[in-house]
């Protein structure tokens, strides 16, 4: 029971006698769809633009791993989603959930979407945790923010998520503290609060990058079962590529605030049509290789207070050309069915024998 | 201590008789039981467990019994409101000084040149115009209690509101109520207690004791605001707020729990520092007003006295100390037995 056996893990999905309760009756369209997302950030230094009309769509029960580099723009973005940025923060764009735009909605009404319709699993478990409750007591008062249900409910629901993300002796360890447990437990009880009411949306925000390495492999084992339990879609934050690729079904990859490449997980990791892309996957060291230096991409990310004209990526980038400097490119449809790249060289991209080497110093740049 | 064992104590060397086979059998006997659980040991409820590692601390322990016996001997020897106690005296009643006045308790057995175990008609003595001193110090003893508590209460729940409420909000919120505090802080208290005091003079010690609470909650909230602008930032907060968790529900379930180490301690003290304020406006005579009386009040009348009569100083001083003191104790044990990471054993 402690370790998740992988044989089983594509567990029963839409009759599954874990959910608690059946689908809902969703209205047409995809689940979250998020459009046109900008969030700027006043400060004395002159103002931040965190995120640069992002839009994404997520399907029911899809993953979707938003990729970048600290300081792209991709926790600010989710944090967004979820109502969550402070309140200097000016946000614009759509995100709708099944429809209703939840940035236009009241305090009160979003407050009910948090934790209930999108919750969210924070990257460090040591300090998300409330260190002065129990873990029974933290679970139920999680369902105890959204239903008057009472503890002894709450508790018996708490024990069952407990049990679902794989804590032995789950009842017994309702009295337990934070502090009682182990990392790779903690994050397991911040997925069990985090699916507690039966969510539409989880936001992953790193989930394992507070993490040690054999632990992470456990964690998203766990998270892939509870995911197929719950039948929730996940948006998955990372700069973990390994993480997305073994569990996302589609990538955006975020720049300087702005999403860079779109598409399925197995054709940016084949295909990527954005230089970006092609050094992120290139600067991943390899087992099979012998020796040799790790392959960074050159430079720092821009300042997002003063944005140069132009593409944003271009001063790193060993296919720039004069005309990159002049606007910033749009996600252009590439080669490549629904998979778009805001890159103007996307076909010679496409020509390349593999995108992945365009960093290395041997590379012959067309 | 060995007659007191509980009967399912394993005893040496005693016969296993088969009603006593050991908990293996038990367990295997009743249906559902796994004989695993053996090994297990039962997880402790939050309330046990704090009751436990209160009744642990020592000091906490010796707090707790010296302050409730404390009160126990205020209320049942002179009685309280109409009812009467055990002790014949009254405390406002003058009588007949005997023997100068001098206290008739002694505690010096006859072979160490005493008269014996003795207490005598009047223990504590009398004061000048004959009242018993021990109802007199007893009386004080109730009054002060009233007063301590009274404020630590108030200035407590004050200092918490207020605190909490600039700590979490910030802004426009923070600036006034800080502001206000600032204000209070910076006029001395003995000041404004002696204004208001003397205005509300011979109004009772209920409405003394609101009035220092009412002026006595700056330091605490200032503390609770300091605690609150470090745990709001911490991810846990954020954590309850993305699950759906409204600001109220954030303040009292999420964060004041984490302060409250630091509320409890700084209640305990301003308990105790009530006292002495209490103390220093009776002093002054605006605190008690006579025939009523206050701890602060019989030392203040009595310090001249304090040469030739010391058990008339010493007696209400003693009891200041025991209440002042023990609610320290039991503050720091508290404090301890709500921190959930406190795993260490008290000597």
């Amino acid at each position: 029971m402690a370790v998740p056996d992988r044989e089983r893990e594509p567990a029963p999905t839409g009759d599954g006698t874990r959910s608690r309760r059946a689908p809902r009756q969703r209205a047409e369209g995809p689940l979250l769809q998020v459009e046109n997302l900008s969030v700027d950030f006043p400060t004395e230094d002159g103002i931040v633009h965190a995120v640069r009309g992002v839009s994404y769509t997520l399907t029911e029960r899809g993953v979707l791993g938003i990729v970048g580099e600290s300081g792209s723009g991709k926790s600010v973005a989710s944090m967004a989603v979820m109502g969550l940025l402070p309140k200097s923060a000016r946000i614009s764009g759509r995100v709708l959930l099944e429809g209703q735009d939840v940035l236009r909605m009241s305090a009160p009404a979003q407050r009910s979407i948090r934790g209930r319709r999108v919750a969210m699993i924070f990257q460090d478990p040591m300090t998300a945790l409330n260190p002065v409750y129990s873990i029974g007591d933290q679970l139920a008062e999680a369902v105890r923010s959204h239903e008057a249900v009472p503890k002894r409910v709450a508790l018996s629901r708490a024990a069952e998520m407990l049990d679902l993300v794989g804590i032995p002796r789950p009842k017994e360890r309702l009295n337990s503290y934070p502090h009682e447990f182990s990392g790779g437990m903690r994050q397991r009880v911040m997925i069990a609060m985090a699916i507690i009411n039966d969510p539409d949306v989880i936001i992953a925000d790193e989930p394992t990058t507070a993490l040690d390495v054999t632990v992470q492999a456990q964690i998203l084992e766990t998270l892939v079962e509870v995911k197929n339990a719950v039948n929730a879609a996940i948006v998955l934050i990372t700069h973990d590529l390994g993480v997305v690729a073994g569990l996302a079904d589609h990538v955006l990859v975020m720049y300087a605030g702005r999403a860079v490449e779109l598409g399925s997980t197995r054709e940016v990791f084949t295909a990527p049509r954005m230089p970006y892309t092609a050094g992120l996957l290139g600067s991943i060291p390899n087992l099979d290789t012998q020796g040799g230096r790790l392959r960074p991409i050159p430079g720092a990310p821009p300042s997002l207070i003063n944005l140069p004209p132009g593409c944003p990526f271009s001063p790193r980038c060993p296919l720039a050309i004069d005309e990159c400097q002049r606007t910033e490119p749009d996600l252009y449809e590439t080669d490549l069915r629904m998979h778009t790249a805001a890159c103007i060289r996307w076909d010679t991209m496409a020509d390349l024998p593999d995108p992945r080497t365009i960093f290395r110093p041997t590379a012959v740049v067309p | 201590m060995s007659t007191t064992r509980p009967p399912s104590s394993p005893v040496p060397a005693a016969p296993v008789t088969p009603a006593d086979a050991g908990p293996v059998a038990a367990a295997a006997d009743r249906p559902g039981t796994q004989v695993e659980r053996e090994f297990t040991i039962r997880a402790m409820s939050s309330r046990e467990l704090i009751t436990r590692r209160f009744l642990r601390h020592r000091g906490a322990l010796g707090g707790m019994i010296v302050f409730l016996t404390t009160i126990v001997l205020a209320f049942s020897s002179i009685g309280v409101a109409g009812i009467p106690g055990w002790w014949g005296l009254d405390y406002a009643s003058p009588a007949t000084v005997v023997e100068g006045g001098r206290m008739s308790l002694d505690v010096m057995p006859s072979f160490l040149d005493g008269d014996g175990l003795a207490i005598g008609r009047h223990p504590f003595g009398q004061d000048d115009i004959g009242r018993d001193y021990f109802a007199l110090t007893m009386r004080g003893t109730q009054i002060s209690l009233m007063i301590c508590l009274l404020v630590g209460l108030l200035a407590t729940l004050i200092g918490v509101l207020i605190g909490a409420a600039a700590g979490f909000y910030r802004g426009k919120t923070e600036a006034v109520l800080m502001r206000i505090t600032d204000v209070l802080i910076t006029i001395p208290l003995l000041v404004i207690a002696a204004v208001l005091g003397a205005n509300a003079a011979g109004s009772g010690p209920v409405v003394l004791a609101a009035m220092i609470g009412l002026l006595y909650w700056t330091t605490l909230a200032r503390l609770v605001r300091g605690e609150f602008l470090s745990l709001r930032e911490k991810e846990f907060v954020e954590a309850a707020r993305a699950m759906g968790a409204s600001s109220g529900r954030i303040i009292v379930r999420h964060i004041l729990p984490n302060a409250l180490g630091t509320i409890i301690v700084s209640a305990t003290l301003t308990v105790a520092a009530a006292i002495i304020l209490e103390t220093s406006l009776s002093f002054l005579g605006l605190g008690v007003q006579a025939p009523d009386t206050s701890l602060g009040l019989l030392i203040s009348s009595y310090e001249g006295a304090f040469q030739t009569r010391p058990w008339l100083f010493y007696w209400p001083a003693l009891f200041i100390v025991a209440i002042a003191l023990s609610v320290n104790f039991i503050g720091d044990g508290l404090r301890d037995a709500f921190d959930p990471k406190q795993t260490r054993v008290r000597a």
